[in-house]
């Protein structure tokens, strides 16, 4: 797979676009108040638009298996910081005994 | 035996103006920056130190205000942990040594290992004002709300040279993976590697991994301190707690990056000291990745008593006894190879021994706060001071001091007083443990940390312990002297003063600039030590 891949510049107009969508979206629905979902919807367009910039703007989608697996091993450790800290939040109101 | 003599070109006379030394790309020159550096930051954490132990050398509070001795303290933390301790091994040993022992000529970005350099200078000196314009008094912690809402200290300035002072971290650890990676020698496989090198590499992942977290998360002290955001700050819906976790999500594999790289160091001196193989190669080399790994599994282990949820704890606590596995493979491991071995009483293996005994006491003092039970019972008392200075100060101070005398007449052509440096390592560590074996019984016995002023009944332990201070400092003075008097009068080293194996050892003393006259090809394991190699020393 190539590494020095260039892209047409439209494809960055592009996702510069989506990206700008997206922080509309996120703004506009900051308006409703969709009770527990509230910060998923937050989320999910936050995550999207990280996605994007990742794939595209970093040229993660043309980069090689290992420029993958650097990035796989960023998404498990942040996965590892909010799988751990939740371990703490999701518990406390749980029943302790003693 | 033969005569030995400077080599005629080396990187120390390859140029001699300021420039030359400022702008320079020679990875060699480099690590004697940053040698610098690390050297100026410990000695201010070294003062703070000494004003602290002065200060609990009596019960009252009678040297310093209540607010001058918590800017002592955490000023000292500061320093000595983000601009010493954390830096000090990868940039000064693993700097000059990644790439000769992997048979390469440079590091892979030589350009952005002087901006690490410079970056590291930038961050220090804004901490350096935050101390001289007012100082910190919020421990090196930061612990939220109060660093957010209520100290009137220099908490930006002092968040800021930390916050810059990390890229340094991720840009080093980036350029060690990278050249370990794609720039080995001919038949420098994995597994033939020094295991200095495992440790590097252990290291600079956790610097990649874990260093971005707490940029942030010292951003968000920022923004709250200033915007006055709700992310910590209760009062205004955030969480104290969440600070704690993305605070020791990176501070406690900021533990390993300080250590890892020192039981690098003492794997080279065992084998060295040992002329033996190092026991169960593989074993240790995967021990480093194992701790760099586990290490961010546990930190909720300083979280026993913060209001952590009971289930959290329990999870943490046993991840934490999990670190145990991979540390004690190690120390067994060395005890090991010096089983049977020509066991040698040089100095970088007198710092080798005090390493191991020293670790073995912190560590084993670590399986004690990982059990909730007793950690509850001793969290914010001296116990913890005397844990972490074990491993902290007994593990990487001696595994420096170790490595910087094992490769010292590597670094300048030249050897030290053999006299004067076992002399100082045994003053070391006679320093050390009458420093801060008294801390684990005053801590135990309820004696918190963190406060000017004791009940008389601890008096006799603190003034053991500010006793011990001195010792150390004393000890700490002397390589000083000594090392630097060697640069001009000390005898010449040759190529392979102490008989060793490994690449390094077979370039010149001092290396040239390009490290080898031509590249070499590997065709040997690490340690494959003959039955008697040769030393060249005049």
């Amino acid at each position: 797979m190539p590494t020095n891949h260039i892209l047409p510049t439209r494809v960055y107009y592009t996702i510069f676009a989506i990206l700008m969508l997206c922080t509309f979206a996120t703004v506009l629905i900051a308006f409703f108040d969709l009770g527990p979902l509230n910060a998923i919807a937050a989320l999910t367009i936050a995550v999207f638009k990280a996605v994007l910039v990742v794939l595209f703007f970093m040229h993660v989608r043309y980069s090689t298996r290992l420029t993958w697996a650097v990035v796989a091993g960023g998404v498990f450790w942040l996965g590892i910081l909010l799988a751990l800290t939740l371990s703490d939040y999701l518990t406390r109101s749980w029943q302790t005994f003693g | 035996m033969s005569t030995v003599l400077l080599p005629p070109r080396h990187y120390l006379n390859d140029g001699y103006g300021v420039r030359s030394w400022l702008l320079t790309r020679d990875h060699k020159r480099i690590a004697l920056l940053y040698l610098a550096g690390v050297t100026f930051f410990f000695f201010i954490g070294g003062a703070m130190a000494v004003l602290i132990r002065l200060e609990l050398a009596t019960p009252p509070g009678d040297l310093v205000t209540d607010e001058t001795y918590n800017k002592l303290f955490t000023m000292h933390g500061v320093m000595m942990v983000f601009f010493f301790l954390i830096p000090v091994i990868p940039s000064v040993l693993g700097n000059f040594l990644v790439p000769i022992m992997i048979g390469a000529k440079d590091l892979a970005f030589p350009k952005i290992n002087l901006l690490s350099w410079y970056i590291y200078v930038v961050g220090g000196l804004f901490t350096l004002y935050a101390l001289i314009s007012g100082g910190l008094d919020t421990g090196w912690t930061f612990y939220t709300p109060f660093s957010t809402v209520a100290s009137t200290t220099n908490v930006i300035p002092a968040a800021l040279g930390i916050f810059i002072t990390g890229f340094s971290s991720i840009l080093t650890g980036l350029n060690f993976i990278v050249t370990i990676h794609r720039m080995r020698a001919p038949g420098m496989t994995w597994f033939r590697m020094p295991l200095f090198l495992w440790s590097t590499y252990a290291t600079s992942l956790i610097n990649v991994l874990g260093t971005p977290v707490i940029a942030i998360t010292i951003l968000l002290v920022a923004a709250e301190r200033v915007f006055h955001f709700g992310f910590f700050n209760p009062a205004v819906g955030g969480d104290p707690v969440l600070f704690q976790h993305l605070f020791w999500f990176y501070s406690h594999p900021a533990v390993y990056i300080m250590v890892l790289p020192a039981m690098g160091v003492v794997s080279e001196l065992v084998a060295a000291g040992c002329r033996k193989p190092v026991f169960g190669y593989s074993f240790v080399a995967f021990a480093s990745l194992a701790i760099a790994v586990l290490g961010f599994l546990v930190w909720g282990h300083h979280m026993f008593v913060a209001g952590e949820s009971v289930y959290s704890a329990l999870i943490f606590s046993i991840l934490s006894f999990l670190v145990a596995i991979p540390s004690a493979v190690k120390v067994f491991n060395w005890t090991a190879t010096m089983y049977q071995g020509a066991v040698s009483w040089e100095t970088p293996m007198l710092y080798a021994y005090g390493f191991i005994g020293l670790f073995t006491i912190g560590g084993l003092t670590g399986l004690f706060l990982a059990a909730i039970g007793v950690d509850v019972h001793v969290t914010d008392t001296y116990f913890i001071i005397a844990h972490f200075h074990y491993i902290m100060v007994g593990g990487t101070i001696m595994g420096y001091l170790g490595g910087l005398h094992y490769w010292w007449p590597k670094m300048s052509g030249r050897l030290y007083n053999e006299g004067l440096a076992k002399l100082s390592a045994g003053i070391i560590f006679i320093g050390f443990n009458l420093t801060f074996f008294p801390q684990f019984v005053v801590g135990y016995l309820g004696m918190p940390r963190r406060y000017h002023a004791y009940p008389p009944e601890f008096q006799v332990l603190n003034v053991l312990s500010s006793a011990g201070a001195s010792i150390l400092g004393v000890g700490y003075l002397i390589p000083m002297v000594y090392l630097m008097w060697s640069l001009r009068y000390g005898r010449l080293a040759g190529s392979n003063p102490w008989g060793a194996v490994g690449l390094e050892w077979t370039t010149s003393s001092p290396p040239p600039t390009e490290n080898f006259t031509e590249t070499p090809r590997v065709t040997w394991d690490a340690y494959e030590y003959p039955a008697s190699v040769e030393t060249d020393v005049a």
